[in-house]
């Protein structure tokens, strides 16, 4: 009998006096990990299957469950965790690249938490948001350099293409595929009535959604999944993906097993087949290619439609958005190493890319170096959490932000990491119709309406504090923050004082 | 009360948010612990298909006709049952096209009654339904 | 003494500011406007004060006037050196000043008119107004000890730390005249003990007094520092002042048109507007995000010719106006203007985000 080196992550605990035997759990569970036992009259549960996604917790009416962390522990030891350990058994099981889904988990610094914001006092009166005018609304595009005037000395108001916001928040790519039908039309009507933008990610637009064209962001990843004309004319914006936070370096990965029906169909692909997005666009090699591939969509789309270049965060970021900058992009998207993905390797994941914060800083400071700051705009991602955190992403330079976890997190999911599985229990990053009926859009999209309206009075209130009542004056207003607890280099790069200076 | 059979889940919570609406206790543990429930809303389900079936309380009920001794009627727009006429000739439940009725614990027959003489005050399957299938609405 | 700029230190304060505009061009002493500014003795603490006039150098009008600091002899040749090969000195001498025992820590002051040397200038492909900003920003942030306050044509900048009346006492400006005169008081929450740091700033022949602290600060600061101008003071003067001159001079933006940009209204009054203004105000905003100012501010800016009042779109700082005759007055306090002029025509109160612009009537010039 072969050894099972993978020995149950979670205990799931169920109090046998609450416990009315409704059989919820055992219909909920994705990974059928409940039964009801005949002979024994009660519920049992097989941990191993479990990946504490809270489904059954959630519902159960009794609240007669929990999920624990199974307290079996090897000897204790500081180099060599329980997880690191459990990493290589699967490995010598398998032979397999790990593979993980969501965010970067591990305990490297979050510098969002030791970055505070000012409030005014005595010198200068703060504002109050509930009765003063308070501006959140914000374009994202390039700056024209010229002014021009007519025979009649009147300026021409002529600009290039924006993208309008009412919140300076918006929806991070996800593409279809890697989350269901029901969670894109979620996003898609949030962001219709917040006056945002949603994004495709790179599994192409479902010919569903085409009606929320106005409020969508198209991609055009390295797999250049579903891009075709009707494609880019659906769109507000298009967004060249050259890479990823999660996984810079690589390109996306779509399992086998979610290649169905409609996903196969709208990315133009065989069913079954895995989509794993090449490492470079193919047609990419240089800034000098990226700059013809700008130019050829502005060209397919009449020059109507902003570009969006997403790049993720690595060590030189601030040289390949100055890069970036000058190719012709009108808005540079950063994602952070804590970004999401539906599946990554997790040596990638985990181990390439660098905060947010920092790479935000650097870029902003390096455009303004440059005297090219005006030319593009800033979308900052990779783990925004809060509105505190989109405060101070934008006092760091950004001029938006995109959250994808945050989103995720509004429609249910609880952060299992388990959607390369494509067994998501809440029926977000699931293929299998079964599941994805447990995301209804109706509640989905009421939720995410919700959190960005929730955040935006929450940064009203912040600007209030701080005396300013228009966004604009936020961006790059870094004397607003002070860092607490940092080195001396950390506060030189994201270009802060230390409280108390 | 309607039902979307698009987000019905088949998770049967809206059977055991029934039974302890109708128990008239506070704690669902106490009321429904060991017990075998008898809800007045049913899913009905094969395959990947669920729906929740409950009393439609049709405008011009069939129940209500065939009843033999007038247990069943039309109150405040709902069609209830006086528990004390009901005799349990089970006329109803052949009647009923959804199958909505069928015998309680102790005898006579019950049906969803849209929560209006239970503890929940406002349809209980319909607050307790995860995935907003049940909807309580005037159409 | 703690240096504005040093070490990233930011100083804010509130303060008073005065003003004096003859639309004729009639040029008055400055005296008048010394009284004024003594009235609003309490909303100064003595650590700065200064005033800007325009129109006293008639005999040298298509001269640069440079008003400079040294902290020492050292400083004051390295200066001249760079300032003989980058023009031609008409005129150089001390600054005549009245010794006053309120008036402490006096550093050299020194004035010369020039203009460019026409073979750097024409070497540089510049014009001259360009020319001279960038001389001056280039000697403020790169030659330590000397400090150019003062940049325009027949104007000058003459500022201390002290108390204004104490300081336009000290410069002697009773014997000036000018048709526009600016003052401003300082009450600043940190002990600054440096001249530089007080008000008016200028650059060229844009100088703005301001009470009031601009929330905006730092974006402002980073936008226009992009292009080429050094806030070495990190005043919010400093920034406005680069501000007006970015829009108006390089961008050949109007004055309303720069207040747009500056006070610009919100957005909800935009939508109200009739299109084309609409769409001009939309336009504007748009284009120049960095440079909107946000937080309480009053100033009045000075520039060859005539003078701005304006207000951030709160109102949160106080300015009054009144006109007599053909005479414009300016105060953070109505009893500072009442103080000079007793009975003016009309007294009103510039709305929030509004600007009011007063220059010279066609025909009139300051030569009278």
């Amino acid at each position: 009998m072969p050894i099972n080196y993978i020995l149950p992550e979670f205990e799931v605990r169920r109090d046998y006096d609450r416990c009315i035997c409704c059989r919820v759990c055992e219909r909920q569970c994705a990974n059928l990990v409940h039964r009801y036992d005949e002979d024994a009259g009660k519920m049992l549960s097989d941990e191993s299957k479990c990946v504490d996604c809270q489904r059954c917790v959630t519902l159960c009416p009794t609240r007669a469950l929990k999920i624990l962390k199974n307290e079996n522990s090897f000897r204790e030891n500081g180099n060599w965790s329980a997880r690191t350990m459990t990493e290589i058994y699967r490995q010598a099981d398998t032979g397999g690249v790990l593979l993980s889904s969501m965010g970067n988990p591990s305990e490297m610094p979050v510098y969002w938490d030791r970055i505070l914001i000012n409030a005014s006092q005595v010198t200068n009166p703060s504002i109050d948001p509930l009765r003063e005018p308070m501006e959140t609304r914000t374009y994202l595009g390039a700056h024209p350099s010229e002014m021009r005037r007519d025979a009649e000395g009147r300026l021409i108001t002529s600009l290039p293409p924006h993208l309008e916001l009412d919140v300076p928040i918006m929806f991070s790519a996800m593409s279809y595929g890697s989350i269901s039908y029901n969670a894109h039309e979620s996003l898609a009507r949030a962001a219709a009535e917040l006056g945002t933008f949603y994004n495709t990610g790179e599994g192409g637009l479902h010919e569903d959604f085409y009606k929320y064209g106005p409020n969508t962001i198209v991609q055009v990843a390295s797999g250049r999944f579903g891009v075709h004309k009707a494609y880019l004319e659906a769109g507000a914006a298009i967004e060249i993906k050259m890479g990823q936070g999660a996984k810079p370096g690589i390109g996306g990965h779509l399992p086998g097993k979610k290649i169905v029906g409609d996903i196969s169909r709208t990315r133009m692909i065989p069913e079954g087949s895995d989509a794993i997005s090449p490492a470079p666009h193919h047609d990419i090699y240089s800034i000098e290619d990226l700059r013809q591939l700008v130019y050829s969509l502005k060209a397919a789309t009449e020059y109507k439609k902003p570009v969006i270049v997403k790049i993720a965060a690595v060590h030189n970021i601030a040289a390949i958005a100055s890069g970036v900058a000058r190719s012709g992009a009108d808005i540079i998207a950063i994602d952070g190493f804590r970004g999401g993905t539906g599946a990554a390797p997790s040596r990638i994941r985990d181990n390439v890319g660098i905060p947010i914060e920092l790479a935000l800083a650097a870029v902003d400071q390096r455009l303004r170096d440059e005297g090219i700051r005006d030319r593009v705009s800033l979308v900052a991602g990779g783990s925004i959490r809060s509105s505190a955190d989109a405060v101070k992403a934008i006092a760091l330079g950004a001029d938006a932000v995109y959250i994808g976890t945050a989103a995720l997190l509004a429609l249910g999911c609880h952060l299992c990491r388990s959607c390369h599985a494509g067994k998501c229990n809440w029926g977000i990053a699931t293929q299998e119709p079964e599941l994805a009926k447990r995301l209804n859009p109706d509640i989905g999209y009421a939720r995410l309406v919700n959190l960005v309206t929730a955040w935006n009075r929450e940064i009203k209130e912040m600007m209030g504090g701080m005396g300013i009542n228009s966004i604009e004056a936020l961006r790059g207003n870094r004397l607003m923050l002070r860092g607490v607890g940092l080195t001396e280099k950390e506060l030189e790069v994201l270009g802060i004082k230390h409280a108390g200076e | 009360m309607y039902v979307n059979e698009k987000w019905c889940l088949g998770c049967h919570l809206c059977e055991y948010n029934c039974a302890f609406a109708e128990s008239g206790l506070s704690d669902m543990v106490k009321a429904l612990k060991g017990r075998a429930i008898r809800p007045r809303i049913r899913v009905e389900e094969r395959g990947n298909v669920h729906y929740a079936v409950s009393c439609r309380h049709c405008g011009d009920p069939v129940c209500v006709k065939g009843c033999l001794t007038g247990a069943l009627a039309v109150k405040d727009g709902a069609v209830t049952v006086d528990r004390k006429r009901c005799v349990g000739c089970l006329t109803c439940v052949a009647l009923c096209p959804y199958g909505a009725i069928s015998p309680s614990e102790d005898g006579p027959m019950q049906k969803c009654e849209l929560c209006l003489e239970t503890a929940a005050g406002t349809p209980a399957c319909a607050a307790g339904c995860p995935n907003g299938a049940i909807v309580y609405e005037e159409r | 003494m703690l240096r504005e700029g040093e070490n990233g230190n930011r100083i804010p304060s509130g303060c008073a500011i005065s003003g004096i505009f003859s639309r004729d061009g009639e040029r008055i002493s400055g005296e008048k406007v010394m009284r004024s500014i003594e009235l609003m003795h309490d909303r100064s603490n003595g650590l700065g004060g200064g005033f800007a006039g325009y129109g006293i150098y008639p005999e040298y009008r298509e001269l640069y006037a440079l008003h400079i600091f040294y902290n020492d002899r050292a400083a004051k040749d390295d200066c001249e050196k760079f300032l003989e090969e980058h023009f031609d000195i008409a005129d150089q001498a001390k600054m005549p000043v009245q010794r006053n025992p309120r008036i402490t820590d006096v550093p050299l002051i020194w004035r010369y008119f020039v203009e460019p040397l026409h073979t750097k200038l024409a070497e540089s492909q510049l014009d001259a107004d360009e020319y001279v900003a960038r001389c001056v920003i280039r000697v403020n942030s790169e030659l330590a000890g000397a400090y150019i306050f003062s940049s325009g044509k027949d104007m000058g900048v003459f500022k201390a730390v002290g108390f204004p009346e104490d300081v336009g006492r000290f410069y002697g400006l009773e014997g000036y005249s000018g048709y526009c005169w600016t003052a401003h008081g300082r009450y600043p929450t940190n002990t600054p003990g440096w001249w530089g740091g007080a008000h008016p700033f200028a650059l060229l022949d844009f100088s703005v007094v301001h009470n009031g602290e601009i929330s905006s600060y730092d974006a402002n600061r980073r936008t226009i520092e992009m292009y080429g101008y050094k806030c070495g003071l990190l005043t919010d003067t400093e920034v406005m002042t680069y501000i007006v001159d970015y829009l108006v001079r390089r961008k050949g933006l109007t004055l309303t048109e720069m207040a747009s940009v500056m006070a610009a209204p919100f957005w909800s009054t935009i939508e109200g507007m009739p299109e084309d203004e609409r769409e001009r105000h939309a336009y504007l905003r748009r284009v120049f995000p960095g440079l909107l100012v946000t937080g309480p501010f009053s100033i009045l800016l000075g520039f060859s010719g005539g003078i701005m009042a304006l207000n951030d779109r709160l109102k949160l700082r106080s300015l009054v106006a009144a006109e007599k005759g053909r005479t414009v007055y300016f105060a953070s306090e109505e009893s500072a203007i009442r103080v000079v002029e007793p009975s003016p025509d009309r007294v009103w109160s510039p709305g929030g985000g509004e600007p009011v612009i007063f220059t010279l009537d066609k025909g009139a010039s300051s030569c009278r």
